[in-house]
């Protein structure tokens, strides 16, 4: 379980972050949704110990978490997915996950698991992690990454954005396929109804406050069809 | 002896097609072939290697080793390619000096490549112990027709001061590829001149230099590329920064010919905090993080 207290966050002076409280239960699918700037990244960031919040608590399984680095909250089941997949000239894939799954896989191995993003070919694994790879396969890869280490929480902030759609079809296989398999807490920056309709609890987030914690309903407003119906696909 | 020679040579030398072992400013032992001849420069100042026309995939290791301190070992070694034949040179130096006095080597490498040859030249540069260390290659490459040549050079940490030379000369259709790899730390000076001149149509060079330099080390990476006629260049410069550390990096690129097309890139900059924060999400520590990164440049 994770849990948030009180968590506030000032940048340059500004609020992003005012007093969050949340509880997120262990085998549930959870998406923060909210506009643009609303601090859900921040969030996700403050969680995995990117950002340290101004005050408040994190408790992990109930360990209080808020002081710890990014390695400790990593090496206690902590994933995280970042928006754009950093680039490394010289790391190959096949390097990448190794270090996630912290320890040495055959080739045969580390393609299973790209097989689960939509990645398979052998000679994938040997390619770097740099920009001649399209951001659909950064994107990707970066899944593979978290998939590898099987976070007993894992983080996916905005998997949609930058990805064609062809790729963003793929996607929500990969989710629908997490969203059954997992053991853990799943945590999804979106604003992909797709994914929203496959979470357990939508956290609204609105001016670095939550709004609203519930199902998909919370949303009618916004995603209300224009012609009166009910949710458009 | 053979663990300096481990540092520098990657293939075990026995198996070598011929090779050249220069120890302290003497040939110790040699091996030569019907194809692959070696000849003595007079004063023992070097050699000269002859590849016959038509010699496929030779492998030729010229290593230089220096154990004793104080040693400056200058030395010629001249590369005759016959036409089509296609070898590997390994070439590298290794000096051990525990003592106060400095040791250097300067290696002057002459390549002479004949119409349609392909070499590849690996250089690898160690040093170790306390003591000062210098090393001056300098490269001439004289590329005819349709040849290529392939240039590989290694200079990983222990070397105090080094002053790299290379000059080219290509033909009609000649390649020119460069890689470079080197690190400094501590008070450690690096500097790297190429100098190539693309004289006959199509000809082309890719010059890649990717370095890390730490500590209060400085380095410097010049091309000068020409283009006088309808040619193609590519220089890409790449280097990592830490600590008081300085780079420079000066891109020339000549186009004497309308149809040239010279392309020069160079990117100096920290590691991205990005990169770093994305491997510690993968349970690495700072350190690990930094120590991957820098491994997977220099690759």
């Amino acid at each position: 379980m994770l849990e948030l207290k009180n968590i506030c966050f000032k940048k340059d002076g500004k609020e992003i972050l005012k007093s969050i409280n949340l509880k997120l239960l262990d085998d549930k699918f959870y998406v923060i949704t909210g506009p643009n700037g609303s601090g859900k990244s921040t969030l996700a960031k403050i969680i995995m110990g990117i950002e340290k919040p101004t005050s408040g608590t994190i408790l992990f399984n109930d360990i209080d978490i808020t002081n710890k680095t990014i390695t400790e909250r990593a090496n206690m089941g902590i994933g995280f997915a970042f928006q754009q997949p950093a680039v490394f000239k010289g790391i190959t894939v096949y390097d990448l996950l190794k270090v996630a799954i912290k320890k040495d896989i055959t080739k045969v191995e580390a393609c299973n698991i790209l097989s689960k993003v939509g990645l398979c070919a052998l000679n994938y694994v040997d390619r770097e992690v740099n920009t001649s790879l399209s951001g659909g396969e950064l994107k990707r890869i970066e899944l593979a990454t978290i998939l590898a280490r099987k976070p007993i929480l894992s983080i996916f902030d905005e998997p949609e954005a930058g990805i064609d759609l062809w790729s963003f079809n793929n996607l929500i296989e990969v989710f629908k396929q997490i969203e059954e398999d997992s053991k853990g807490i799943t945590l999804i920056i979106s604003h992909q109804e797709r994914i929203l309709n496959i979470a357990d609890k939508i956290i609204l987030l609105e001016n670095g406050k939550i709004k609203e914690v519930g199902d998909k309903s919370i949303l009618k407003d916004i995603f209300s069809c224009p012609k009166g119906g009910d949710l458009c696909e | 002896m053979s663990s300096l020679l481990d540092k520098i040579i990657n293939n075990k030398i026995e198996e070598a097609d011929s090779y050249n072992i220069r120890e302290n400013g003497k040939t110790v032992k040699r091996k030569e072939n019907e194809y692959i001849k070696i000849v003595n420069k007079p004063n023992s100042k070097g050699i000269d290697i002859y590849v016959k026309e038509n010699t496929l995939f030779g492998i030729i290791d010229i290593p230089v080793i220096i154990s004793e301190s104080g040693i400056k070992d200058v030395v010629y070694n001249d590369f005759h390619i016959g036409e089509n034949a296609n070898v590997i040179i390994v070439a590298g130096c290794g000096i051990h000096n525990i003592k106060h006095k400095t040791s250097q080597h300067d290696g002057i490498h002459r390549f002479y490549l004949s119409k349609n040859s392909k070499v590849r030249y690996v250089e690898k540069h160690y040093g170790e112990g306390t003591g000062n260390k210098i090393f001056n290659p300098i490269t001439e490459a004289y590329l005819e027709e349709g040849s290529t040549l392939n240039i590989e050079t290694v200079q990983i940490k222990g070397v105090d001061k080094t002053t790299r030379i290379t000059k080219a000369e290509l033909q009609e259709n000649a390649t020119l590829t460069i890689n470079e790899k080197l690190y400094t730390e501590e008070e450690q000076y690096a500097k790297t001149d190429f100098i190539v001149n693309l004289n006959g149509e199509n000809a082309s060079a890719h010059v890649t230099s990717r370095s890390v330099a730490t500590e209060n080390s400085y380095q410097e990476f010049t091309s000068d590329v020409i283009g006088n006629t309808k040619s193609f260049a590519h220089v890409s410069c790449d280097a990592i920064i830490k600590e008081n550390a300085q780079v420079k990096a000066i891109p020339i690129i000549y186009a004497k010919d309308a149809s040239a097309n010279l392309i020069h890139e160079a990117a100096i900059g920290k590691i991205a905090g990005q990169q770093l924060t994305k491997l510690m999400t993968l349970g690495l520590t700072l350190k690990e993080a930094e120590k991957m990164i820098i491994e997977g440049f220099l690759k």
